[in-house]
């Protein structure tokens, strides 16, 4: 029996026929975690415990011929700033290491109450900031096709985890590439949702109009099935929208014969790696063989995205992290008197938060204060909305657009902690998808060498269906 | 105008409820100083008469019914279990109004200033 590299559709196949048990399923992956964990350091948390329990429960189910639901019985691992009930979620932050939230964030709710399997917490950059998962209190991930290297962030112990099979697919959260560029960089499929696609609700915040929760999946279809059970509106977030959730899976068979690609020049422009654009070209290529026609485009702003997105970034940041405060939940530091509060906020956070979150919350309230409001905050919103402005211009023309997902190949660890500047600059193909609001999909498009490439598929606001179409012929054609 | 001063970042920090340690505080003068400096590249953009995006829905005023939803019914013992410190299932927290302290106030003062 070969438990190996299962997709979703082969789990759900598989338990279904009896090929396996639940049971089985879940002992396998647990195996797996125990084995390269302790060298890939994806998981912060492993919920050996309930996921045992629950896959005997669903075993039960499958004797006595009761019909399984959508994702039941798949283990999947969930990023640890998204609150799992009864499971330890530490946002990979020390401030946070014995919080058990009391509820499930809505996305990981709707998977659960469909029966799937929360196989354990994901590392990642404390409370999402970063892009190389090294701002994590519990240590970097390493990339599984290079130890040395990165494995990209800030969902890189997610995407570890499903490129290493250590789980069948994993939920994660994009503010500005935290779910495409460590796809890009573990070799896997990402999909960053268009804001208000899915609920945020119970997803630790960080800058509250760009998060966006999303799964890493092993194939496009693995993505598209996810999205079916994930997406819609939530009552307990205001910024879903009730637009109806198409099945995308029936939408993958349309195919992408006819439709219109663009390629933004911006994307390529000097200072992308050569082997990674060949990748990309060549995955341009697959589509045009498969019926799409494809135009260079321009989005003339793009070159402003990493200022005006790490200006909005911190200032709601800082307002969000101003809740870790040592008082209701989470650890509560004092050196001295325990009933000084100002100690006790300064001490707690000083103690519990790491350095990029504390350089964060500066920058915010430094850009917030009297003075500087206008010069930087209120002009980072204008030019966002010149960016936002230019997609919808694009979107006029062509129906999706194709770039690389990270202009090189994954770096090494340690190359980038001490320039906080030049590790925000990783960011820079994938923010301005967050700043319009719009989704984009990370699909593998080769190697160089034994680093994986992704290349990025950016479509208009609540298209999904159409990114993932292209993401799928993508896959097909290579 | 991004050049921070120790002194800034002490306030900022101060702003920000972080007690910082001396190097820290070099560390991050130099780091976001370079930060702020690379965000002057948007002086470059022409924003007159561009309105400001804040949200990217377009939704405006959401509502919902004003009636209680059920919670599982653990939650309450699960929230009590996470407070840091408790006196039964209360929460038990620092004083936060303290009278004869002069030194809290001008503190508290202290948050008025700016940059300017």
């Amino acid at each position: 029996m070969n438990l190996q590299n299962l997709t979703i559709s082969a789990v759900e196949k598989g338990l279904r026929q009896k090929d396996f048990s639940c049971a089985e399923l879940v002992a396998a992956y647990l195996a797996r975690i125990n084995e390269r964990n302790q060298d890939l350091n994806a998981f912060i948390t492993v919920a050996e415990k309930s996921a045992a329990e629950e896959a005997l429960a669903v075993d039960r189910k499958i004797a006595v011929g009761e019909k399984l639901q959508p994702l039941e019985g798949v283990p999947f691992a969930v990023k640890d700033t998204l609150c799992t009930h009864g499971i330890r979620t530490t946002a990979a932050a020390k401030i946070l290491d014995n919080f058990i939230p009391p509820y499930d964030a809505t996305v990981i709710g709707k998977i659960r109450d469909n029966g799937g399997i929360v196989i354990g917490k994901n590392n990642c950059d404390a409370f999402g900031h970063g892009a190389s998962n090294e701002n994590s209190d519990y240590g970097p991930v390493k990339n599984p096709h290079d130890p040395a290297k990165v494995s990209g962030g800030s969902s890189g112990g997610s995407a570890a985890a499903v490129a290493a099979d250590l789980c069948a697919y994993a939920i994660g959260e994009d503010t500005g590439g935290s779910i495409r560029e460590p796809a890009a960089f573990c070799g896997v499929v990402g999909l960053k949702v268009s804001y208000g696609r899915t609920s945020r609700y119970g997803c630790m915040p960080m800058a509250s109009s760009l998060d966006t929760v999303g799964p890493l999946t092993k194939t496009v279809e693995d993505a598209a099935a996810v999205m079916e059970v994930i997406a819609g509106v939530d009552q307990y977030d205001a910024t879903t929208l009730p637009e109806a959730v198409p099945n995308y899976r029936d939408e993958l068979k349309k195919g992408i014969d006819g439709l219109r690609i663009g390629l933004p020049r911006e994307y390529f422009a000097e200072g992308l790696n050569e082997e990674v654009k060949s990748c990309v070209m060549k995955a341009v290529a697959a589509c045009e063989q498969a019926g799409a026609t494809v135009e260079e485009v321009s989005l003339r702003h793009t070159k402003y995205a990493i200022a005006t997105y790490y200006i909005v970034v911190p200032c709601e940041d800082s307002s969000n992290m101003a809740r870790y405060d040592g008082l209701r939940f989470g650890a509560r530091v004092t050196n001295g008197d325990s009933n000084d509060l100002l100690r006790v906020y300064t001490q707690s956070r000083a103690s519990g938060l790491p350095a990029e979150v504390k350089r964060r919350i500066m920058i915010g309230a430094y850009a917030l204060s009297h003075g500087y409001y206008d010069a930087y905050y209120l002009k980072a919103q204008k030019v966002r909305t010149l960016i936002k402005q230019d997609f919808e211009n694009v979107f006029e023309k062509v129906d999706a657009l194709i770039t690389p997902t990270y202009p090189g190949l994954p770096f090494g660890i340690g190359e980038l902690v001490d320039n906080p500047l030049a590790m925000y600059l990783a960011d820079v193909l994938t923010v301005p998808a967050n700043l319009a609001g719009v989704p984009a999909l990370s699909v593998p498009c080769g190697k160089v060498g034994t680093l994986p490439v992704g290349a990025q598929i950016i479509g208009p606001r609540f298209k999904e269906d159409i990114i993932l179409r292209i993401g799928r012929a993508m896959e097909r054609e290579m | 105008m991004a050049n921070l001063t120790k002194a800034d970042i002490e306030h900022l920090a101060h702003l920000s409820r972080l007690e910082l340690t001396d190097a820290e505080k070099d560390l991050y003068a130099h780091q976001l100083s370079a930060v702020l400096e690379y965000m002057e590249i948007l002086n470059e953009v022409n924003t007159d008469g561009v309105e400001p995006t804040a949200q990217v829905t377009g939704l405006q005023d959401v509502y919902r019914e004003d009636v209680v939803h059920d919670c599982p019914k653990d939650s309450r013992e699960e929230i009590v279990a996470l407070f840091p410190d408790a006196e039964g299932a209360a929460l038990k927290v620092p004083a936060a109004l303290i009278h004869n302290k002069a030194a809290s106030m001008a503190e508290d003062d202290d948050d008025e200033k700016d940059f300017t």
